[in-house]
């Protein structure tokens, strides 16, 4: 039953990665590749991984795939002409990618016995107390690590993004909050008759 | 017959060679070029994730977050060079990205 599942699964992920990499549109692209993460969180409920297919559908999903859609339908450019001339790469790309692949598979299954059956979670815990219980402790380092990248990569994002447009009206809240009203107003006697 | 690690190391292969395909396919998108590299990712994790489980281990799962967290920062920092240089020059087309003359 599970093996049905994980081929089914299997079968739309690697479609999913197929489509997201020969989709004429880029719009297109990143829906395939929102499929395919969604389809591997299912793949990692399969074996009992469940915080990390949930992290995946978080960041990924709700973050990463986000992103590249904004970006890309922001960005106005000529996908048509960005694909001319993609024809002659097919042979060399095949070369490389089949020598790829043939060494993780070489890698991959020298292994002759398959391990024992999944474990997700290494004790009588869930998996995810068993993530809690070394996260915080074991790998503290670790985890305050890659909060500060995240930390560099927003500051990277937001310096490099950011511009100061010359002739934009803003709103000075300090200048507002600074008026007096001895500046503010000005008495004026009025005579009758006359105009100020 | 059992669900087994070589399924999920076979999967997270086909995957890897994928996004490495999408990488040289897709020579002028840079934004395609991107996504392989996401797809890429996926496979890495993948793979930390079902050595981990299969050993009984939670470390791989640790650091399949960590994996995680780069691939976020990476493509955050990325799109954010991208949005900058189609400001400046009107387009992305990879072929065009030469002006330090390299």
């Amino acid at each position: 039953m599970e093996v049905i599942a994980f081929w089914i699964l299997a079968v739309i992920v690697g479609a999913a990665a197929v489509f997201v990499i020969t989709a004429k549109n880029p719009v297109h692209s990143v829906l395939w590749l929102i499929l395919s993460f969604f389809t591997s969180a299912a793949l990692l409920l399969l074996i009992g991984a469940e915080f990390l297919a949930m992290l995946l559908v978080v960041v990924y999903v709700g973050a990463v795939a986000v992103l590249f859609l904004f970006v890309v339908m922001m960005l106005d450019v000529d996908f048509v002409e960005l694909r001319q001339g993609t024809l002659q790469y097919w042979p060399f790309a095949l070369m490389v990618a089949l020598a790829f692949f043939a060494e993780i598979a070489l890698v991959s299954f020298a292994r002759a016995e398959d391990g024992p059956s999944p474990d997700p979670s290494p004790g009588a815990q869930t998996n995810v107390e068993a993530i809690g219980a070394v996260m915080y402790t074991e790998y503290l380092l670790l985890f305050q690590m890659s909060g500060m990248i995240l930390l560099v990569a927003m500051i990277g994002a937001i310096v490099l993004t950011l511009r100061h447009r010359p002739g934009v009206k803003k709103q000075n809240i300090a200048k507002q909050t600074a008026r007096r009203r001895s500046e503010a107003f000005t008495k004026v006697d009025v005579k009758p008759g006359q105009g100020i | 017959m059992d669900l087994t690690l070589s399924h999920y190391l076979g999967l997270s292969a086909f995957l890897f060679t994928i996004g490495v395909l999408g990488i040289f396919v897709n020579r002028k998108n840079i934004i395609v070029i991107l996504m392989a590299i996401e797809l890429i990712l996926l496979s890495v994790n993948l793979n930390l994730i079902a050595f981990s489980v299969f050993s009984g281990t939670i470390a791989g799962q640790i650091f399949a977050m960590l994996v995680l967290t780069v691939a976020a920062a990476e493509a955050a920092v990325g799109l954010a060079i991208l949005v900058v240089f189609f400001r400046n020059r009107g387009d992305i087309a990879v072929e065009s990205i030469d002006l330090m003359k390299g």
